[in-house]
Parts: C-alpha cells; sequence; structure tokens
C-alpha cells in the first residue's frame, strides 16, 4: 500500500540566516494491507516529519512516496496538488498530534465532517460520529460543543473519532494515545486492531513501550535516516 | 505509475490565467501570474497589503484589463474562452449569473437602501424570474441559509450588522448557483467571533455548492481553513504556491516563511 | 406674427434642426434617450423646458396647439406656454383635443383617443427611470445599452414587499417596442395603457436633463409587472361627479370651505365636451366648475 522509497527532507531556515536543517534521507519502507509499522526513535528524529511526507504536508527534496491508489500507484513526492488531495479523500487518512478544530463546529460535526464530505448523509454520518464518540468515552453533553473548550485528552479523541471513523485503505496515527488514559488508550489499541482485521495499512508513532509492542507488527528505526549521521 | 481515476481528476478546467500581468505606468502591480483552476477547488491568494492580490481579483475578473497574459473561463456550454475576447453583454451576463464577487466592504457589494429580500432577488430578476412570490421564497430560503433571521427580509442592509451584512452579500452572490466566486478579503474588517462564524458558513456552502472559489486573504487563518491551495504573492508575482498544509507547514521561501511566522498559531 | 423681434416659435433655425435631428434619431429608436444641446428658454426649469423647445421644433404655421397641465387648460403654465407660442409664432390654440395636432402635455394623456397626424409633447423632468436605484450615469447608459433591465423589477419588488402591492402609480415604467425602459414621465400610470399602439406621435423633452425620447405611432408600450402582481390599472370608486364619465381619470375637488369635495374628470376638455353632449354626474347641479379663457 505504501513504498517509500529514499525519501529526503531538508529544511532551510531562512529566518535563521538561511541555516539550513537536514532532517532525514533514504527514507525507505513498505507497508502492506493489515499491517501497523510502527516508527520508532528519539525526540527529533524525523518521525513526524516522515508522516507527513506520507500525507504529502511535507515536500520531499528526493526520493518518491509510492501510494496504492484507485489501483494504480501514485508518487506523492511528485504529485499535483489535486492528485494530492484525491489521495487523501479516498485513500490516507491522519490523525495528527493536535486537534485543529474549525471554531463554532460542534464536535459531533468535526468528527462526521470527513464522512459527510465524502457524500454520507448528514444524520447517517451523525449516527456512526456518536457511536465512536461513545466509544471514546466522550459524554454526550459534549458532542454538540465545539471541542476547543476541551481538556486535552478530549480533544484528542475526537480527533482519534474522526480519524478512524472513514474507511480508508491507509492510516497515518502521530502519538495517539499520548495524553490519554489507561481506559482510552485501551479503545484506541482496539480501534486499531479493528482496522488491521479490515486490512488497512498503518503508519504510526507512539512512544509507549507497551502500546508499541501490541499493535507494531514491524518497527523501522528512523536513526538509520538521519541524514546528519 | 498508473493515472488515477475519478474523483474529478478529469475534470477540465473552469478557470485559467497564463502569464497575467498589470503595469501602472512604471508601477508593476501584477507581474506573470498563472494557474489553473478547476470545478469546486478553492484557492487562496495570501500575501501581505500591496502584494497585488486586488489588482489580481479585478484582473481575473475582468474588470481590469490585463497589461500581459490572459484569463479563460470554461463557460456552461463546456467551451474555453479567453475573457477580452467575450463582448461587454456577455462578461455582464457571466458576472451576474454564474460568478460571484464578494467585497471586502459589504456597502460596496450591496444595495445599502434596499430590502434584504430585493438584495437577494436582483440577481434572479436579472435573468428574468418575473414571478415576485418565487423570487421571495428563494430569496427567503436563502437567507436562512445564510442564518439571517427571515423576519428581516424587508429591512435595508443598512439596518444590518457587519457580519449579517457579509452573509447577506453571500447570499446574494450565491443565489443564482454561481460555479466561481471571487473574494477580496472576505473576513477583513469583522470581530474575530463573526469571522468564525462567517468562515464556517463559507466553509459549508463551497463544499455543498461545489462552489470553486479564489479567496484573496492576508489572514492565513482564513486560507487555512477555506482553502485547498494557496498561491503567496509579493510584490506583484508569485513566490509560492502549493496545496495550504504543504505551504503553511512547510514553507521554502523566506517571504512566506515570514508570513508564517508572524501569526499566532491557527 | 405678432413678435417681430422672435424667430418664428422663438428658437433659432439652427436651434430647431439641431432639435429635429434629435427627435428623429429617437424616432428610429424608440424608448431611447437622446442627448441635445438644451437651450435656455425665457421661463424657468420646472416650467417644462424641454417640452417646449420640443414643441418650438416641429410646430409649423398651420398647426393648432393644445396645452395641458395636469389634464387641465386653464392652469396658470397651461395658459403661459399657450399665449407663449401664440406670441411668438402666432400659431391657433385650442383646448379640444380632437382638434389639436400639436399637444403638449405635463402629467396627463388625455381622454379621448388620439389619432393620426396628432404629435403628444411631454415635459419630462427626470428621464431617467433606472435612477432611483443607480445614480451613475455611466452605469445607467450602460444598462440600457445591454438592455440589463432587472433593477427595475427591484424597485416593483420593493414596492409589493412594503404595501403588498406594486405603489409606483405615477412615472411606471415602460418597455417600448420590446427593447428599451423608459419612463413615461410623472403622468398617472391610469394613462399607460393609452401609449400603446397610440396611432398619435409621442415626444417626450427633458429641459434641464437635456434628453429627447419618442415613441412612434403604434408602437408596443407595455408596463412592467410580475406574473402575480400584473400591472393593473387604477380604479376609481365612482365615476365623474360633472359628466357621470366611468372610464376617466378623476382629480378630487375641494367645493366648499366645509369639507365638501368631489370628484372629477381631470380632463377638463373631455368633461365639458361631455357635458355638452347631454352626459350629467351626481353633482352636476352643482355650479360648473369655471372655465377660464386660456
Ligand atoms: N489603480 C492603481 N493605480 C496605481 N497603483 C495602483 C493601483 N492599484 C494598485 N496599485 C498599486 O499596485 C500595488 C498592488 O496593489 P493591490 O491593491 O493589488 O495590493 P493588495 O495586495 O490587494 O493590497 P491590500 O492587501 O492592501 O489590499 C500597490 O503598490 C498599489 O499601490
Ligand atoms: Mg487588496
Ligand atoms: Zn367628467
Amino acid at each position: 500500500m505504501i513504498d517509500v522509497c529514499g525519501a529526503e527532507k531538508t529544511f532551510m531556515m531562512h529566518l535563521q540566516g538561511g541555516i539550513e536543517l537536514p532532517v532525514v534521507r533514504g527514507v525507505s519502507f513498505r507497508v502492506e494491507p493489515g499491517e501497523c509499522v510502527v516508527l520508532s526513535g528519539p525526540s527529533g528524529a524525523g518521525k513526524s516529519s516522515i508522516l507527513k511526507m506520507v500525507f504529502g504536508s511535507y515536500r520531499c527534496d528526493g526520493g518518491r512516496i509510492g501510494i496504492r491508489h484507485h489501483g494504480g500507484m501514485v508518487d506523492l513526492a511528485a504529485a499535483e496538488p489535486r492528485q494530492v488531495l484525491s489521495v487523501r479523500r479516498s485513500t490516507i487518512g491522519y490523525v495528527s498530534q493536535f486537534l485543529r478544530a474549525v471554531p463554532r463546529v460542534p464536535s459531533i460535526d468535526v468528527v462526521a465532517e470527513p464522512l459527510t464530505a465524502s457524500g454520507m448523509a448528514r444524520a447517517d454520518a451523525r449516527d456512526r460520529a456518536g457511536a465512536l464518540l461513545r466509544r471514546l468515552n466522550i459524554p454526550e453533553r459534549l458532542w454538540s460543543l465545539p471541542p476547543s473548550t476541551f481538556s486535552g485528552g478530549e480533544q484528542q479523541r475526537v480527533n482519534i473519532a474522526r480519524g478512524f471513523i472513514c474507511d480508508l485503505p491507509i492510516l497515518l496515527l502521530d502519538e495517539p494515545t499520548a495524553s490519554l488514559d489507561a481506559a482510552n488508550r485501551a479503545v484506541v489499541v482496539e480501534l486499531i486492531g479493528q482496522k488491521k482485521r479490515q486490512g488497512v495499512a498503518m503508519v504510526a508513532i507512539v512512544h509507549d513501550d507497551e502500546i508499541r509492542r501490541v499493535i507494531a507488527d514491524r518497527i523501522v528505526d528512523v536513526t538509520a535516516f538521519a541524514s546528519a549521521a | 505509475m498508473v493515472e488515477p481515476r475519478s474523483d474529478g481528476l478529469e475534470d477540465p478546467p473552469l478557470l485559467v490565467a497564463e502569464g497575467l500581468g498589470k503595469d501602472y505606468g512604471r508601477l508593476t502591480a501584477c507581474k506573470d501570474v498563472s494557474f489553473v483552476l478547476y470545478p469546486g477547488e478553492v484557492l487562496a491568494v495570501v500575501g501581505e497589503s500591496g502584494s497585488g492580490k486586488s489588482t489580481l481579483l479585478q484582473l481575473l475578473s475582468a474588470q481590469l484589463t490585463p497589461s500581459a497574459g490572459r484569463v479563460s473561463y470554461r463557460m456552461r456550454d463546456g467551451m474555453l474562452r479567453d475573457l477580452a475576447a467575450l463582448g461587454e453583454a456577455e462578461r455582464r451576463f457571466l458576472f451576474r449569473t454564474d460568478w460571484g464577487y464578494v467585497h471586502q466592504d459589504p456597502a460596496q457589494g450591496l444595495r445599502m437602501a434596499v430590502s434584504a429580500g430585493a438584495n437577494v432577488g436582483e440577481r434572479l430578476m436579472a435573468v428574468g424570474w418575473n414571478h415576485y412570490g418565487r423570487i421571495r421564497d428563494t430569496a427567503s430560503s436563502w437567507l436562512q441559509r445564510v442564518e439571517i433571521d427571515t423576519a428581516r427580509i424587508d429591512d435595508a442592509p443598512r439596518t444590518y450588522s457587519g457580519g449579517m451584512r457579509q452573509r447577506l452579500q453571500i447570499a446574494r452572490n450565491l443565489v443564482t448557483e454561481p460555479r466561481l466566486v471571487l473574494m477580496d478579503e472576505p473576513t477583513g474588517g469583522l470581530d474575530v467571533s463573526v469571522q468564525a462564524r462567517l468562515l464556517d458558513l463559507m466553509r459549508n456552502l463551497v463544499n455543498e455548492l461545489g462552489l470553486a472559489a479564489v479567496v484573496v486573504t492576508h489572514d492565513l487563518a482564513v486560507a487555512r481553513l477555506l482553502s485547498h491551495r494557496v498561491m503567496v504573492m509579493k510584490d506583484g508575482r508569485v513566490i509560492e504556491t502549493g496545496l495550504t498544509d504543504q505551504v503553511l507547514d512547510d514553507p521554502r521561501e523566506p517571504y512566506t516563511q515570514l508570513l508564517v511566522s508572524s501569526i499566532l498559531p491557527v | 406674427m405678432n413678435a417681430p423681434s422672435y424667430n418664428f416659435a422663438y428658437l433659432d433655425e439652427q436651434t430647431k434642426r439641431m432639435i429635429r435631428r434629435a427627435i428623429l434619431k429617437a424616432i428610429a429608436t424608440p424608448g431611447y434617450q437622446v442627448p441635445f444641446a438644451s437651450r435656455e428658454m425665457p421661463m424657468p426649469y420646472g416650467w417644462g423646458t424641454g417640452g417646449v423647445q420640443v414643441t418650438a421644433a416641429i410646430l409649423g404655421p398651420d398647426d393648432v396647439l393644445k396645452v395641458i397641465d395636469q389634464g387641465s387648460d386653464d392652469t396658470t403654465n397651461a395658459i403661459s406656454i399657450r399665449k407663449f407660442f401664440g406670441k411668438t409664432a402666432g400659431v391657433a390654440t385650442t383646448t379640444s383635443t380632437a382638434e389639436a395636432t400639436v399637444i403638449q402635455t405635463r402629467h396627463r394623456i388625455p381622454e379621448a383617443p388620439l389619432h393620426g397626424g396628432q404629435v403628444l409633447v411631454y415635459q419630462v423632468p427626470i428621464p431617467e427611470p433606472l435612477r432611483f436605484l443607480e445614480p451613475r450615469e455611466t452605469e445607467t447608459r450602460r444598462m440600457h445599452a445591454l438592455g440589463e433591465y432587472g433593477l427595475m423589477h427591484v424597485k416593483l419588488y420593493e414596492d409589493i414587499a412594503r404595501f403588498g402591492h406594486i405603489a409606483t402609480s405615477y412615472a411606471y415604467p415602460v418597455k417600448v417596442n420590446a427593447r428599451y425602459v423608459m419612463d413615461p414621465s410623472p403622468t398617472p400610470k391610469f394613462d399607460n395603457p393609452k401609449m400603446d399602439n397610440c396611432p398619435a406621435l409621442q415626444l417626450f423633452g427633458a429641459g434641464r436633463e437635456k434628453r429627447i425620447y419618442a415613441i412612434p405611432p403604434h408602437t408596443n408600450v407595455v408596463s412592467l409587472d410580475f406574473e402575480d402582481h400584473p400591472f393593473a390599472r387604477y380604479r376609481f370608486d365612482a365615476p365623474c361627479a360633472l359628466c357621470g364619465a366611468g372610464d376617466s381619470y378623476l382629480d378630487e375637488i375641494v367645493t366648499d370651505d366645509k369639507g365638501g369635495r368631489m370628484f372629477v374628470c381631470s380632463d377638463t376638455d373631455y368633461c365639458e365636451t361631455r357635458q355638452a353632449a347631454g352626459h350629467r354626474g351626481s353633482e352636476s347641479a352643482a355650479p360648473h366648475r369655471e372655465v377660464a379663457h386660456g
């Protein structure tokens, strides 16, 4: 599903006198359907950057990001913006580290939006969103409120619900359990297991060793790609 | 590599700008701007004051004649036409039906002394609607869509708040179901909370109607919320362009980095 | 001619030719406002200098002139214009609609049907029907040129929204020959149907605004409206109190200082002609309206 080959990324910091900040080089790994690959490495090693390159938010300076999309392979490193959008609509989901919510939109609609955006009726989408929020222990009285005033853990669960609601063949997870308690961590682990059984290819970043052990089919050590080395 | 199918990727472009430029004497307000806009796509044009954003919008809408380059638009019959080659009548008709233009100052986009209902109904009457009841019903359903109390349908926008005026302006533009909307700082001059409501509304309408839009803004939060793609302008030129999150999260040009770093996190 | 110090009909021949050219152009493009170089006339603008210049340009020595003001031949305005042409052109004048060859009018169209060969000259204060909503002259001209008349319906929409019906009762806009929208000058909308397919030539002169427009004989003139709020003429509850006419435009007149009032034809010639023919209304016993001796 994912075939990353020799991808590299260097940040050029113009505001800091044009210093170059090489992040990763020679990033290569593959992910098969139903497989969860966990990226590991110390803070600052470039894990999130790689995830963002796979999602297309960070542009690559070299290499390719092969994604199976509508039965063909698309190189996201070279794709047109519209093609990237198309891939995001129907192939790749992404649970970011922090929720970036639209002001004023109720949590339930924040969660349901990926479904309505792909054409599902609002009522059906809300039903599914509600079921997921319930499973993640978000009390029903919060559903109609925008998540901006929620606690860190609540926001993260809304974010997870939004990421997991779609049936996309690829899911990228950036520290989905970071600010959650044990009970909710267990729910997320369950959700990941369910996605695997559905054949979803996943790339995850998790710091918790125990969770990593449970979900990882394979671990890719990012320090190997550190370009400063 | 196999080209992906479906997802509207095979749709032909709606608006094509090629090498657009505008000089005012020795001053270059806009130079060598090229881009393609597809149906349903929202493009944000960002840059600071004086960077040529409004000039570009006026060139795109044929309110200004370019010094160089051209703008083509796909008409409803599927033909891509050079705007400069359209007759004035045709251009104005396009403007009233297939295009919307949302001004920063609602007073420029509304008839301030005429009732809200007539403001919304005007475009319908301009294309020959001749049934008062139907015009009024349509106007009233549009007021609802932009969250204006229909009890205010007979009030003039003079009596409306800034946010309501802007929402009314949007209704007035969308009533003929245009395919392209151009917006010049649509949230400028509004309170933050009023802006949020307007942005949310615009996002929903753009999605529901599958509108293509060019939104000029200096507010990166607006670009982030509304657009698929961003074009960064400086001194009349496009210096960086790409997917909105690419440009805002991974800016490459010094100027874009400065823009992104000088705002609060969004 | 009893005032040899003036040229015939006051204006010099060159000015009249200029005005005639504008009139010909106006006739060729029915409803279109033709600019002309309006001259100072020996009367204030409010007195219909536009109509007076048009009349001066078309008047010949054999013409018979009638002048009405709000339907009446005997207001100060009507009398002075009639006198003016009597003096400067020496033409015959009349109060009879049927006998006149040229009728200059302010605010009315005579009730008696006009016939071929007659010319009706309107005095126009504001020729631009779109001005109400679009004050920019460059823009209104473009709207006329491109036939963009949605704005006219905005005005009618506002009427209905505010009053429940199209309340515009004067200067009610019309579309001429399916092309130009035109302001028929402040005539009551009651008169609008008379403009349609009229055998007489209708000329409109706006002095201050320097515009002339025309409706050639037998031209299609349609009052703008909505399907569900069609144009309606105007209904009076009772017939004329003097002549009993049920088809004429009525003015309310105060009959005494105790609040007595009655409704009578605004077209004095029509009313008198009917009375002379023996028609009677409810108040016919009351003293006749005074008839001035123009
Ligand atoms: N009509 C004009 N005549 C002369 N110079 C002009 C004219 N319009 C714009 N300019 C100049 O062109 C440049 C670009 O102006 P423009 O209005 O397009 O900027 P903008 O990016 O829209 O700015 P803002 O964000 O302040 O609205 C500026 O230097 C401006 O002064
Ligand atoms: Mg501007
Ligand atoms: Zn009478």
